[in-house]
C-alpha cells in the first residue's frame, strides 16, 4: 500500500519526463548524436590515423569511451536542469508541490528522467561509434555501473542548478563554464601520463577524470586511476548531492516563498 | 470535525513584508466559505500556506484534523487547489495534465484516466482533450484548473478567484457546478473581490484586510447588517432637479437617471408612491453595484485612494461581465 503511494507519483514523473524529451527528440537526441559523430570522424578517422596509438590501442578506440561518457554527462545534466527550471518558470512545478508527494520522490523522479535521457543518448552514440570503433568489452559490469552512477550524479547536479536558477542564463552557466571544460580536461582525448607531473596532479582533482577512466577501464581494461577510488568518489558525490538537494527542496529554496 | 482550522497564522515574506498578522479561521465540513478582501489583503498568501506553496512563519493549520506540520501528506491529500494565476504546462495536452495530476495524488494509471475523462467532461473540455493547454482561452484554462483540482476527488476544494476573467455565461455554469459538488459533500473555500459572488454561493464569510480577519460570520448576518441599499432608477422623461423624497437620499446622475438610497425599514411602495405623486415615471430599476464598497466602508476606515480603486475595479468587472445581476 505504502509502496504504491510513493511508486505511482514516481512513475508519473518519470513517464512525463520521458515523454518530454522523446517528444522534442530533434532537440534532445539528435544534436548529441551529430556532435559525437563529428568527433569520431575528425579525431578518429582523420586526425586519429596520424596520431596512431594511445595507451597501446588505436586512438579512436581510446577516445570512444570518453566521448560516450561526455554525451551521457551532458544529457543527464541538461535534461533535469531544463525540465525542472521550465517547470519553475511556467509554475507547473506547483502541480507536484501541492500533491502528497514526498520531496525525495520528486528528486528520484527527475533524476530517473535525466538518467533515462543520458543513457538513451549514450546508447545512440555507442551505436554511431560502432561504425568507427572496434569495441572490446573488458568488464561489462563496470561499463554499466559506471555509466549509470555517473548519470545519476549529473542528473542530481542538474537538479541543484535548476533549483538555484532564477533566469534562463543561469541554466547554461554551469554547463558552459564548468562542465564542458572539466570534461575536456578529464582525459577524454588523452592519458594523463602524457602530461608533465604537475599537470598530472592538477588533473587528479577533476572528478570527471575518474569517471571517464573507470568507464574506459570497462572497455579497455586500462585506467589512469584506481577503480576503487573512482567508485568511491562517484558514490560519495551522489550521496552528498542527494542530501544537499533534499535539504534545498525541504527548505523550499527557489520554489516556495 | 472542521475541514479547516487555522490558529495564529503569520507570514512575513523574505523582504520583511508582513502579509498575515496571526489569523484564526475555522471552516466547517461541508461549508461553502468565502474569503473576501481587497487587493493585497493576504488571501492568496493564506491559500498558499494551506496548499504548501508558501512557507508559514508561525501558526498552526489543521486540515480535516491532520496537522500540516506532522501529517503533511495526509493533509495535502484532502485538498484540491485552483490557484489565482495560471500554472499549466503550456505544451502538455489537457488529458495528460489531468492524468499526471491524478498520478501525483497516487491514483493508479487506469483510474487516473477514468477520472481525467470524467472531470474534463464535467467542465466541458472533453472535446479539447488533445489540445495543448497554451491553445486554450483564459476562461478555458481556468476551467481546466478546476478539473485538475478535482481529479483526485478532494474533500476540500480551494479556489483563488475562480471567476476572474470568465464570461458571464461560463461564470453562471461554474457557480452551478460548484454548488452541485458542494451539495454532494465537498467543502469549498473561495476567494473573491465580489460580494455578489459570495452572496450567491456561500454560507459563511471571512473578510480579510491588511493581513487581519476583520469579520467572520454568516453571509446572512452580514447582509442583514448592511442597512442601506442604493437603487438606480431610469426615468421616462427628463428631470431638471431631483424630486422631493422625504427620508431618502437621492441625486440625479443625469436628467433621466435617479439614484435613491433605501434604508432599513423604508419600503419601496412608499418610495414609488412618492414618485408617482410628483409625476415621475420609472421605466426600470437596478441595484447600484457597490455593496462591497459599502461593506468595506462600514468595516474598515478606508482611505479615499483604495475606495477609488475598488470602485474602478468593480466598474471594470461590470464592463467585462456585461453587468451581472
Ligand atoms: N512572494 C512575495 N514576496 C513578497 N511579498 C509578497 C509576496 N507575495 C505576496 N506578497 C505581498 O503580500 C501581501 C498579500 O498578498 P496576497 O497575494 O496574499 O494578496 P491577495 O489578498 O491575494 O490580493 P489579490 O486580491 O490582489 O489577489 C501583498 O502586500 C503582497 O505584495
Ligand atoms: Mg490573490
Amino acid at each position: 500500500m505504502s509502496f504504491w503511494r510513493y511508486y505511482i507519483p514516481f512513475e508519473t514523473i518519470v513517464i512525463r519526463e520521458t515523454q518530454r524529451y522523446t517528444r522534442i527528440w530533434v532537440q534532445t537526441i539528435v544534436p548529441p548524436a551529430i556532435t559525437m559523430t563529428l568527433y569520431f570522424v575528425i579525431f578518429g578517422s582523420l586526425i586519429g590515423r596520424r596520431i596512431g596509438e594511445m595507451g597501446g590501442v588505436p586512438f579512436v578506440d581510446y577516445i570512444a569511451p570518453g566521448i560516450i561518457m561526455m554525451a551521457v554527462i551532458t544529457n543527464a545534466y541538461s535534461n533535469v536542469v531544463s525540465s525542472f527550471f521550465g517547470a519553475k518558470f511556467q509554475r507547473h512545478i506547483e502541480e507536484i508541490l501541492v500533491a502528497p508527494v514526498p520531496n525525495w520522490v520528486i528528486i528520484l523522479g527527475y533524476v530517473a528522467g535525466g538518467v533515462g535521457r543520458g543513457l538513451l543518448v549514450g546508447l545512440v552514440v555507442t551505436i554511431v561509434a560502432s561504425f568507427f570503433v572496434s569495441f572490446r568489452i573488458h568488464n561489462l559490469a563496470v561499463v554499466v555501473s559506471v555509466v549509470a552512477l555517473t548519470s545519476v550524479l549529473f542528473a542530481l547536479g542538474g537538479l541543484i542548478n535548476a533549483i538555484f536558477a532564477k533566469k534562463f542564463d543561469d541554466i547554461s552557466i554551469v554547463p558552459t563554464f564548468i562542465l564542458t571544460p572539466l570534461t575536456y580536461l578529464g582525459g577524454v582525448f588523452y592519458t594523463i601520463s602524457m602530461l608533465p607531473e604537475f599537470w598530472q596532479k592538477v588533473s587528479l582533482v577533476n572528478p570527471i577524470l575518474y569517471m571517464v577512466n573507470a568507464f574506459r577501464y570497462g572497455f579497455l581494461g586500462q585506467s589512469d586511476v584506481p577503480l576503487a577510488v573512482a567508485y568511491g568518489l562517484i558514490i560519495g558525490f551522489i550521496v552528498v548531492l542527494f542530501c544537499f538537494c533534499l535539504w534545498l527542496i525541504n527548505r523550499g529554496t527557489g520554489i516556495r516563498s | 470535525m472542521n475541514a479547516l482550522s487555522i490558529r495564529g497564522l503569520t507570514k512575513t515574506y523574505a523582504n520583511g513584508l508582513v502579509a498575515l498578522h496571526g489569523i484564526d479561521l475555522d471552516v466547517a465540513e461541508g461549508d461553502f466559505f468565502a474569503l473576501l478582501g481587497p487587493n493585497g489583503a493576504g488571501k492568496s498568501t493564506t491559500i498558499g500556506i494551506l496548499s504548501s506553496l508558501v512557507n508559514k512563519t508561525a501558526g498552526k493549520v489543521h486540515v480535516f484534523g491532520h496537522d500540516m506540520d506532522a501529517e503533511l501528506e495526509a493533509a495535502k491529500a484532502c485538498i484540491g487547489l485552483v490557484p489565482q494565476e495560471v500554472n499549466l504546462n503550456g505544451f502538455e495536452k489537457l488529458f495528460q495534465v489531468l492524468v499526471n495530476q491524478a498520478g501525483y495524488y497516487g491514483l493508479p494509471r487506469r483510474r487516473a484516466r477514468e477520472r481525467a475523462e470524467t472531470c474534463l467532461r464535467e467542465l466541458g473540455l472533453w472535446d479539447r482533450r488533445d489540445d495543448i493547454t497554451r491553445n486554450l482561452s483564459g476562461g478555458m484554462k481556468r476551467r481546466l484548473m478546476i478539473a485538475r483540482a478535482l481529479v483526485h476527488q478532494p474533500r476540500l476544494l480551494i479556489l483563488d478567484e475562480p471567476t476572474a476573467g470568465v464570461d458571464i455565461e461560463i461564470r453562471r455554469s461554474m457557480w452551478a457546478y460548484l454548488q452541485e459538488i458542494n451539495a454532494a459533500g465537498t467543502t469549498i473555500i473561495l476567494t473573491t473581490h465580489y460580494l455578489e459572488e459570495a452572496e450567491h454561493l456561500c454560507r459563511n464569510i471571512a473578510i480579510i484586510d491588511e493581513g487581519r480577519i476583520i469579520e467572520n460570520t454568516s453571509i446572512r448576518a452580514l447582509l442583514r447588517r448592511m442597512n442601506t441599499e442604493v437603487f438606480m432608477l431610469t426615468l421616462d422623461g427628463d428631470l431638471a432637479q431631483p424630486p422631493e423624497l422625504p427620508g431618502h437620499d437621492c441625486r440625479l446622475v443625469d436628467p433621466h437617471t435617479l439614484e435613491v438610497a433605501v434604508h432599513r425599514g423604508q419600503s419601496l411602495n412608499s418610495l414609488f408612491a412618492a414618485l408617482s405623486e410628483q409625476g415621475v415615471t420609472v421605466v426600470s430599476m437596478r441595484n447600484r453595484n457597490n455593496r462591497l464598497e459599502q461593506l468595506f466602508l462600514q468595516l474598515v476606515r478606508l482611505d479615499e485612494g483604495r475606495l477609488e480603486s475598488t470602485r474602478r475595479r468593480e466598474a471594470d468587472a461590470r464592463l467585462a461581465g456585461g453587468g451581472q445581476r
